[in-house]
């Protein structure tokens, strides 16, 4: 099947067999940024936005995508600039692998959410899994970055 | 220092946090063929026939391997140094299969669809046998798993195939029967742990090709890219020279990748078609065809004065090798060496083990190696003696642990050259308000609430096996290329060596590249396992960076026109000590050495091998709440205080111990392996097989107690297996003191407590589950 999905402002129109994920189409086009973790939806790793909504890219048919925006970590550098920076400065990242759909989390919580508690932090993150770091370091980043966010930190 | 004892981030921290494709499968080629494997659906079995007609036919598929098309050659997937102590117990492909995953056929094609079809087409007759599933009931079992004439090993591990005995051992001083009867206590428990699985996130991956010289090029997500090279020549019957290995960032290893899982299936494939190829395991075949940590079963037996002073400690280890022998010998000798040593007034003691195959996935490294089962039972054990002898195991522990500087037996009679565990026991009782909180009880008419600890050691590298090389250049404008072969796995080593060579050279870490890790021009490394990365490669990293040193000093003597005695480095040019004002800058001694007459390319390089391995330490301390309807239990606290030397990096340091504490948890409270009557494994998924995520876990605390080991680079000790150590014990403590139920087979579940709990019910008795 033929369809016109937009990649971080890039229209791509690509003929593809139907049954394919949204995360297999975005790689192919170049965004390896996201990643697969699991094969049962539930680790994180390859959260995108489909019109600015989190979803997780490897349970997301691609033909649904059809005619959407879907934005991966490579469409919102600028904006995840401070937050990777937050967590580098913790050793947040360990491996990295988990980062990109972990970054794209973060950030659409902080849209949706107004100044969350440590508990709705976690709760919104549930999803996002990390063996390296157990957690703590993330959720310090998190709060240097959203103090950064409202001027009170250091940028 | 300027640079180590610092709070730096990771180098590639950049590049990470923004999502480049730095990793194995988003640097593959995109004309590689896909290569998948067919696995057996029998736990024990042998084929009778293979059809693959049928699946050659499908349009995209370039190749399909059975067992009789692959070298005959037995060969361990352990990336260990050789001579390896693992028995060479497998075939690429065999007629013979041991356990559900053992590949069957390896099948190559133009796309993933293809492949998938094919496999789908194989028509594969087998004659299955009766699996042996149980590790207790392996040993001298009527079915015998490896049968094959030419298995080997390298040397005596006091394996016995014919007997489902992969190796065996005893070790001890002293008489302990005799100083178990002079004890006022003596406590007999057995302990299980179950397999557990890594877990990385990055599963297995591997992709290959062949260059214009016609070498086999693995480029691979692996600890081991050395072992990697020569176990790939040796199973493909190729000579040395002939393979590359290279390693990229990888998400994450904890172990798994200590093992060869995934890199002989696209090699095999290249080699036969010419072609590049790439194999991505699924997470499905991660948990099942891979290797997880071995399940043993441990008795402890222990004998103590009523002062509280340990005089014997004996015991045993059953481990479950799994299908084949990877890592089986050592990984169980860590067991007692890891666990008995802290009790070095013991007068006599004694550790004996017997690891067996049975029909289940092979087991292999997870961090902790054996270790973390030998902390559980043995520190459970004294957790118990303590409660026997009413009294406060922390204190139990200050009067029983070695001093700096004091022999422990157990530990190959090494000194202890650096210990601050008396601080770490004392930093963690006041973190998690000890006093206060001892021992726990009902909270309210549902919930209890309890408290429990444990101490551990690690090593730091394997003594006298575990070596590293590093190779720095000074560079054509003064700035270094620092080459190791160490790998980088996310845990930050790229970094710490980074931050010791900046150190070392005397200048800001922006100078420094590091490079790493391709085995044709990296130096030679085991590689990043036994927590020998920091100890081994560092020492390695200021060898060479201070001959380096000397060399820069020479030639800008000699630029100078002095004697090198009379010149100094100061990291920024070289001057005479005399006339300070004599002096050329780096950037242009480094410039003049690259060109015209006179030339000196200055390159360091330096090996490492340590006589001794000095132990990081660790003390935790757990809380738990227990809800006394459901059984299900929560660690609502829990602290771990950590000397591992001098710490190198504060950040790394901190976060390889929060997650190896959340690893244990993991371990003490969800993660359990299963299998079902036929040997299929129960829980392969994220879905089915739980690791801890963070609504399940307390904000871990961590603490530093810093000693400085004289052995250790700028002090250091290792700290990346010693933090999974000490949750199991110090939960299942903690647990105890809340609802007085010892839970002696991890993990622990609701079931279990609500078990134990009704059994507790109307008797006042304190019971075991």
């Amino acid at each position: 099947m033929r369809v016109n999905i937009t990649v971080n402002g890039i229209l791509y129109q690509r003929e593809i067999p139907c049954d394919t994920m949204l995360l297999d189409f975005v790689r192919q086009c170049g965004f390896m940024s996201v990643k697969r973790g699991c094969d049962t939806g539930n680790c994180g790793l390859c959260t995108v936005w489909v019109e600015d909504v989190p979803v997780l890219s490897c349970s997301y048919p691609a033909a649904r995508a059809d005619g959407k925006r879907v934005t991966t970590l490579e469409g919102v550098q600028e904006e995840a600039e401070s937050l990777g920076r937050c967590m580098a400065r913790q050793g947040a990242e360990q491996c990295g692998y988990c980062s990109p759909g972990f970054i794209m989390a973060v950030l659409a919580m902080a849209r949706e959410l107004d100044n969350p508690t440590d508990e709705e932090i976690a709760h919104y993150l549930e999803g996002n899994l990390c063996r390296c770091t157990g957690y703590a370091s993330q959720m310090r980043a998190i709060r240097a970055w959203m103090k950064e966010r409202r001027g009170e930190g250091e940028p | 220092m300027k640079l180590v004892n610092k709070a730096i981030p990771k180098l590639d921290s950049g590049a990470l946090t923004a999502g480049k494709g730095v990793y194995t499968d988003d640097i593959a080629p995109s004309d590689c063929l896909v290569v998948k494997v067919l696995r057996s659906p029998h736990a024990f079995a042998r084929i009778r026939e293979s059809r693959k007609e049928a699946a050659c036919k499908v349009p995209g598929v370039v190749c399909i391997l059975t067992w009789q098309d692959v070298p005959k050659i037995r060969y361990t997937l352990a990336g260990q140094s050789y001579p390896e102590p693992s028995p060479y117990d497998r075939y690429i492909l065999e007629q013979t299969v041991r356990y559900v995953g053992d590949p069957v056929a390896i099948v190559a094609g133009v796309d993933e669809a293809c492949v998938e079809r094919a496999i789908k087409l194989l028509r594969v007759d087998y004659e299955v046998f009766t699996p042996v599933l149980d590790f207790e009931q392996a040993l001298d079992n009527p079915v015998v798993i490896h049968q094959e004439e030419d298995y080997f090993n390298h040397f005596d591990i006091g394996g016995a195939p014919a007997r489902n005995l992969v190796a065996s051992g005893c070790e001890g001083e002293g008489d302990v029967e005799g100083e178990l009867k002079k004890c006022d206590v003596v406590l007999d428990r057995t302990y299980y742990t179950k397999a557990n699985a890594q877990a990385m996130m990055e599963t297995f991956r591997t992709y290959t090709y062949l260059d214009y010289n016609g070498r086999l090029n693995v480029v691979t997500s692996t600890q081991v890219p050395f072992h990697c090279r020569r176990t790939v020549a040796r199973a493909l019957g190729l000579p040395m020279t002939a393979v590359r290995v290279i390693k990229p960032r990888i998400g994450g290893g904890f172990g798994a990748k200590q093992t060869l899982v995934s890199e002989l299936f696209p090699a095999l494939v290249t080699m036969r078609t010419g072609r590049p190829a790439k194999i991505v395991y699924t997470r499905q075949e991660t948990f099942q065809a891979s290797n997880s940590r071995h399940q043993m079963r441990v008795r402890v037996r222990v004998g103590a004065m009523r002062d509280g002073t340990v005089r014997a400690v004996d015991m045993h280890a059953l481990s479950n090798a799994g299908a084949y022998g990877e890592h089986a010998s050592t990984t169980v000798g860590l067991v007692g060496h890891k666990s008995i040593p802290l009790y070095a007034k013991a007068a006599a003691f004694r550790f004996s083990y017997d690891v067996v195959y049975t029909n289940t996935m092979a087991a292999g490294a997870f961090r902790g190696y054996g270790a973390t089962q030998g902390c559980f039972a043995l520190e459970s054990a004294i957790n118990e003696l303590a409660w026997e002898l009413k009294m406060d195991p922390a204190q139990l522990r200050l009067q029983n642990i070695p001093r700096p500087g004091e022999e422990m037996p157990a530990y190959y009679h090494e000194p202890l050259s650096s210990s601050k565990l008396e601080e770490c026991i004392r930093r963690g009782m006041e973190l998690i308000g000890w006093e206060k909180k001892y021992p726990g009880g009902p909270i309210s008419k549902g919930k209890a609430r309890g408290v429990g600890m444990a101490i551990t050691m690690q090593g730091s590298g394997i003594s006298g096996v575990d070596t590293a090389s590093a190779t720095v250049k000074l560079n054509d404008d003064g700035y270094y290329t620092l080459m190791i072969g160490a790998t980088d796995m996310g845990t930050g080593c790229d970094t710490i060596l980074a931050q010791m060579a900046a150190e070392t050279l005397n200048c800001p870490l922006e100078r420094i590249t590091v490079d790493g890790v391709d085995t044709d021009h990296s130096p030679f490394d085991t590689g990043s396992y036994a927590s020998s990365t920091t100890y081994v490669t560092g020492n390695a990293v200021i060898k060479a960076c201070k001959e380096l040193l000397e060399q820069i000093v020479a030639e800008g003597a000699r630029r100078l026109k002095i004697e090198p005695e009379q010149a100094e480095f100061d990291g920024e040019q070289v001057f005479d000590r005399l006339q300070p004002a004599r002096a050329m800058t780096l950037s242009r001694l480094a410039q003049d050495l690259v060109v015209g007459e006179g030339t000196r390319w200055l390159t360091a390089t330096a090996s490492h091998c340590s006589p001794t391995s000095p132990p990081p330490l660790m003390a935790g301390f757990a809380e738990v709440e227990v809800d006394l309807e459901t059984g299900e239990c929560q660690v609502t606290d829990y602290v771990g205080v950590v000397d591992c030397g001098t710490v190198v990096n504060k950040n790394l340091a901190r976060v390889q111990t929060e997650g190896g504490i959340a690893q244990g948890i993991g371990m003490a409270l969800y993660e359990d392996v299963q299998y079902n009557g036929q040997g299929q494994m129960l829980n392969h998924s994220f879905l089915q097989y739980k690791i801890p995520c963070r609504t399940d876990l307390p904000e871990i605390r961590v603490d530093f107690r810093e000693s400085y080991e004289p052995n250790g680079p700028f002090g250091a000790k290792s700290i990346g297996e010693v933090v999974i150590n000490t949750p199991a014990p110090a939960v299942v403590q903690a647990v105890f003191n809340a609802t007085g139920i010892w839970v002696r087979s991890l993990p622990i579940t609701p079931e279990k407590l609500l078990m134990g709990l009704e059994k507790l019910h109307g008797k006042c008795q304190r019971d075991a589950v």
